[in-house]
């Protein structure tokens, strides 16, 4: 402590509380969007960091699809539970009881409907004028070029050639009437970072990011795990160790062949890895640009 | 070394289209693998599309569908890598004459800059630009890095020439650290491994000289700095001022001074989540407690007894336009500096800066991507540091309160001293200059800052003005005596010292009462200039004349202090029969009475003797010349 040096991983720490701190001091209704996964466990330590020895002044809120992994939802409530967080979870019941699936609508428009609508629709219910989320700016190139604080007009909208400009630590957090601000407290930590973290801090997360033996369909070099309303073909199922590198929807994130049981065989493999976090991701497949487009209509 | 203690490098790449930045950012990622397979997969895709033979690692960076339309970069991206020894952030932004902004956005927070140069087009207009706006942002070590030399045949004199051209040009900038390497991005030569084509270059390569900069020592650690962000009160026991620590270190028990209360206390815990800190610095995030229970909000800054920054309402700053709308110099803007926001005006355009040529140019407004320096007053004072010595407290952004756009970016560079407000510069008779005719000024035999150095304060005017009867003196004497005891220099100087010999020659008439102002001022600074704290008590009933004085003396040194009282308590108080008199018709000028007070419009201090007391108002005073540094305890 004495050469008055930190280390990357606590600056990182430092520099999302200090973010975080500003939104609940700014905002007059801040929201914290948890999806479950490993970056919203790692947010919501940070959080809990920030307003120490208070309790963090927002609440959380889970855009649910209804195609999480079973593992997830009972992840969920035990975790906020054990934290003593308020939960809100969010549907589209409207497009949920029609039935909406990617092989029926197509991936974005399911999206579109039960991602993008389902949060536009929570934020404005709720009033809510500002959400954190848990993206990293080296997940996809697209939030590569995102501010910490990105802009979202009346309708949620991300505006990507128009952006503020931000400067040093100094975040302009005002908004217009109807704006929305989204802030993305973990937009320099990299997936390693997130795991090293967990490490760290010992931080729950849900228990299909390690590998175990599950029966998937290999489609397009892509483990798709079998539940019982995605299997076409029962001859193509084949039994393979595997994890989940990233979290989604169930029809949408596949797993990819793994060993790693524990939280540092992860971190080697996050070492080792030869392909991007969200290779796994239908949803980024669909073209070059396809979460850019779905950021400027209003995703995470 | 275990990974989470490796040490950050953030650092900035730009150059002109067409330079090879992304060629050269691609190779830097490829080399330390930090591009995946399924990303290089996709932009081969994208390469083959376009009908491009080879791949185009430029397509890794565009992230915006637009970027990879047009074949440019738009906006700020950020790129994560890592070796054994740093992690590295870069932010890359793109050197177009109209994305000034985006450069200085992702410069702001940059260690160290990295600037690219076509070794066959040479030193372009661009490469200067970048140079200035890293040069203004204050960012430590510049890398010239001089690509494409497999094109101009790996010649020695070719990358000569460029580091002379470019030596030349930065000599006018204020970086003190410049490295130049010549590469080539696309065949790999001096970026991460050393070219064996240029045996004539004994310097380290790019990726080398990154893992080892060493950047520890431009973080400021001496002043401590703490501007209060969120106030947590989870009980009624406890009250903790959230915040990040943006420069120096700080020890639990420590004194410090919360401004701009100026209540000094002392820090009770350093918090955090992970346990309490017996030390904390710059730039950990952490909760202080502080042994007294005051009032502290947010926009308040907690700052050690014995390093104050300045606190000022008027300020000289270097400042960046990014927005398309004109600056205007008679709306509000609203500045955020730290964690507050205030009201700021643009009082003065001292200059426009041409960026091409470093030319200073007057300048009525300022446009898009313009860059010069101004004069500011905001609202309520500020707490800053200037840029130079302390980014965080030295810098701020202006906000367009219509829109709520961020317009500008500022780096501060000091007090413009004292504006004024009531009345116009020309309309002041400046007596400073005034002399007798041959004489000659030879200045001090013994400089005030050795006499201050000796006595252990600064030296300090403290002007009170207010009606007869006020309180002037009776509160000038208490504080008098305070200093005195405290081991100051003092002399207190009031108007019937003055009139008594010096002045004797004076009646009340508006011009003997200015004369007699005028002298007491030349009085007070002959003791100003021999180190005293000079007390003056004059009802001085004329802004001018008051201004006049004001303009005597230094920046920080002249306080005005008007001393408030209800006419009626003063002819109560009457301590030398003097309304008395006028009651009589005994003396026919007299202020408040007879003859006009003029109001101080921007005093530093007001105190109230109808409403408070004498030891009320001795604290006041005594907080003020701490804050000021004029002394360090009282």
């Amino acid at each position: 402590m004495s050469s008055f040096t930190l280390s990357f991983l606590k600056q990182l720490e430092s520099e999302s509380i200090h973010i975080m701190r500003e939104v609940a001091a700014e905002f007059k209704n801040p929201v914290m969007l948890y999806s479950v996964g490993k970056d919203s466990s790692v947010m919501v330590r940070l959080a809990q960091k920030a307003f120490y020895p208070g309790k963090f002044p927002f609440p959380l809120m889970h855009i649910d699809t209804g195609y999480k992994f079973p593992e997830m939802y009972k992840f969920r409530e035990k975790f906020c539970q054990t934290i003593g967080a308020r939960l809100i979870v969010e549907r589209n019941e409207e497009w949920i009881a029609k039935g909406c699936h990617p092989l029926k609508e197509g991936v974005d428009k399911c999206c579109s409907h039960l991602k993008t609508d389902a949060l536009l629709d929570a934020l404005r219910k709720y009033g809510f004028d500002a959400a954190f989320g848990g993206a990293r700016r080296e997940e996809e190139k697209s939030r590569a070029k995102e501010r910490v604080f990105s802009l979202r007009d009346s309708l949620g909208q991300w505006d990507p050639k128009n952006q503020r400009p931000e400067l040093w630590d100094i975040y302009n957090t005002r908004i217009n009437e109807g704006e929305t601000m989204r802030i993305f407290p973990l937009s320099n930590w990299t997936e390693r970072d997130i795991w090293e973290y967990i490490k760290l801090e010992q931080i729950p997360i849900v228990p299909i990011y390690f590998a175990l033996k599950r029966d998937v369909i290999i489609r397009d070099d892509i483990l798709i795990p079998v539940s019982s309303d995605s299997i076409d073909d029962y001859k193509k199922v084949k039994r393979m160790l595997c994890r989940f590198r990233s979290l989604g929807c169930i029809p949408c994130t596949g797993a990819i062949a793994s060993k790693a049981e524990t939280i540092d065989e992860i971190i080697d493999e996050v070492r080792a890895a030869k392909k991007s976090e969200r290779e796994n991701r239908v949803i980024d497949l669909t073209s070059d640009s396809s979460m850019e487009q779905k950021k400027k209509e209003g995703y995470f | 070394m275990q990974y989470g203690e490796k040490s950050l490098l953030r650092f900035t790449t730009t150059g002109s289209v067409d330079d090879g930045k992304s060629t050269l950012i691609g190779r830097l990622l490829y080399e330390t693998k930090a591009i995946y397979d399924d990303q290089y997969a996709a932009i081969e895709r994208t390469s083959k599309r376009k009908g491009f033979k080879e791949v185009d690692l430029a397509y890794l960076l565009d992230g915006l569908a637009a970027e990879r339309e047009q074949g440019i970069t738009i906006d700020v991206a950020y790129r994560y890598f890592e070796t054994p020894k740093r992690k590295f952030i870069i932010t890359d932004t793109p050197g177009h004459v109209q994305y000034t902004r985006n450069m200085v956005t992702g410069a702001s927070k940059a260690d160290c800059a990295i600037i690219l140069i076509d070794a066959r087009n040479g030193v372009l207009t661009q490469s200067k630009r970048h140079g200035f706006i890293i040069s203004l942002l204050q960012i430590p070590h510049l890398i010239v890095a001089i690509n494409k030399m497999d094109l101009v045949g790996y010649a020695e004199d070719v990358f000569n020439r460029i580091v002379e051209e470019y030596e030349n040009y930065s000599q006018k900038l204020d970086i003190h650290d410049i490295v130049y390497i010549p590469v080539s991005a696309l065949k790999g030569d001096n970026v991460v491994g050393k070219s064996e084509k240029m045996s004539w270059y004994d310097g380290t390569t790019l990726l080398h000289y990154l893992e080892n900069i060493h950047i520890a020592a431009d973080r400021n650690l001496v002043d401590f700095r703490f501007p209060v962000q969120y106030v947590i009160r989870p009980d009624l026991n406890f009250r903790g001022f959230a915040g990040k620590i943006v420069s120096g270190t700080i020890t639990s028990g420590e004194e410090v001074v919360i401004l701009p209360s100026g209540n000094s206390t002392s820090i009770k815990s350093v918090i955090t989540c992970d346990g309490d800190l017996p030390e904390a610095f710059s730039p950990q995030s952490v909760v202080l407690s502080l042994t007294d229970e005051f009032d502290v909000s947010r926009g308040d800054m907690i700052v050690r007894k014995k390093n104050l920054p300045q606190i000022e309402k008027c300020l000289e700053a270097m400042i960046c336009w990014m927005d398309e709308k004109a600056m205007a110099m008679t709306t509000p803007y609203i500045m955020k500096h730290t964690t507050k926001s205030v009201k700021a005006y643009i009082t003065k355009i001292v200059y426009k800066i041409d960026v091409d040529t470093l030319h200073r140019k007057p300048a009525g407004t300022f446009l898009f991507n313009e860059i010069g320096r101004v004069e500011i007053s905001t609202s309520a004072p500020i707490y800053f540091d200037s840029y130079k010595i302390n980014h965080a407290t030295g810098s701020f952004i202006l906000i367009d309160p219509m829109t709520n756009n961020t317009v500008a970016a500022g780096m501060i560079r000091g007090t413009s001293g004292p504006i004024i407000k009531a009345i116009k510069d020309s309309e002041i008779t400046n007596t400073a200059n005034l002399k007798s005719p041959h004489a000659v000024w030879s200045g001090w035999n013994i400089p005030r800052d050795v006499r201050e150095q000796k006595n252990q304060h600064k030296a300090a005017v403290l002007w009170f003005t207010g009606f007869s009867g006020s309180g002037k003196s009776t509160i000038a004497k208490e504080l008098e005596s305070r200093l005195f005891i405290a081991d100051c220099q003092t002399m207190l100087l009031d108007g019937d010292h003055m009139r008594h010999g010096l002045c004797g020659d004076l009646g009340f008439s508006a011009k003997d009462r200015s004369e007699n102002i005028r002298r007491a001022g030349e009085v007070a600074k002959l003791f100003f200039e021999s180190g005293h704290i000079v007390l003056c008590t004059f009802i001085s009933p004329f802004i001018a004349d008051r201004q006049i004085v004001r303009k005597l003396f230094p920046e920080n040194s002249f306080f005005e202090i008007y001393v408030q009282c209800d006419i009626e308590t003063c002819k109560k108080r009457d301590p030398h029969g003097l309304y008395k008199k006028v009651l009589l018709g005994e003396i026919p000028e007299f202020t408040g009475i007879s003859s006009p007070y003029e109001t101080p419009v921007d005093p530093e201090i007001s105190v109230n003797t109808d409403q408070q007391g004498m030891e009320e108002i001795l604290n006041i005073l005594a907080k003020w010349l701490i804050l000021k540094g004029v002394l360090s305890f009282l």
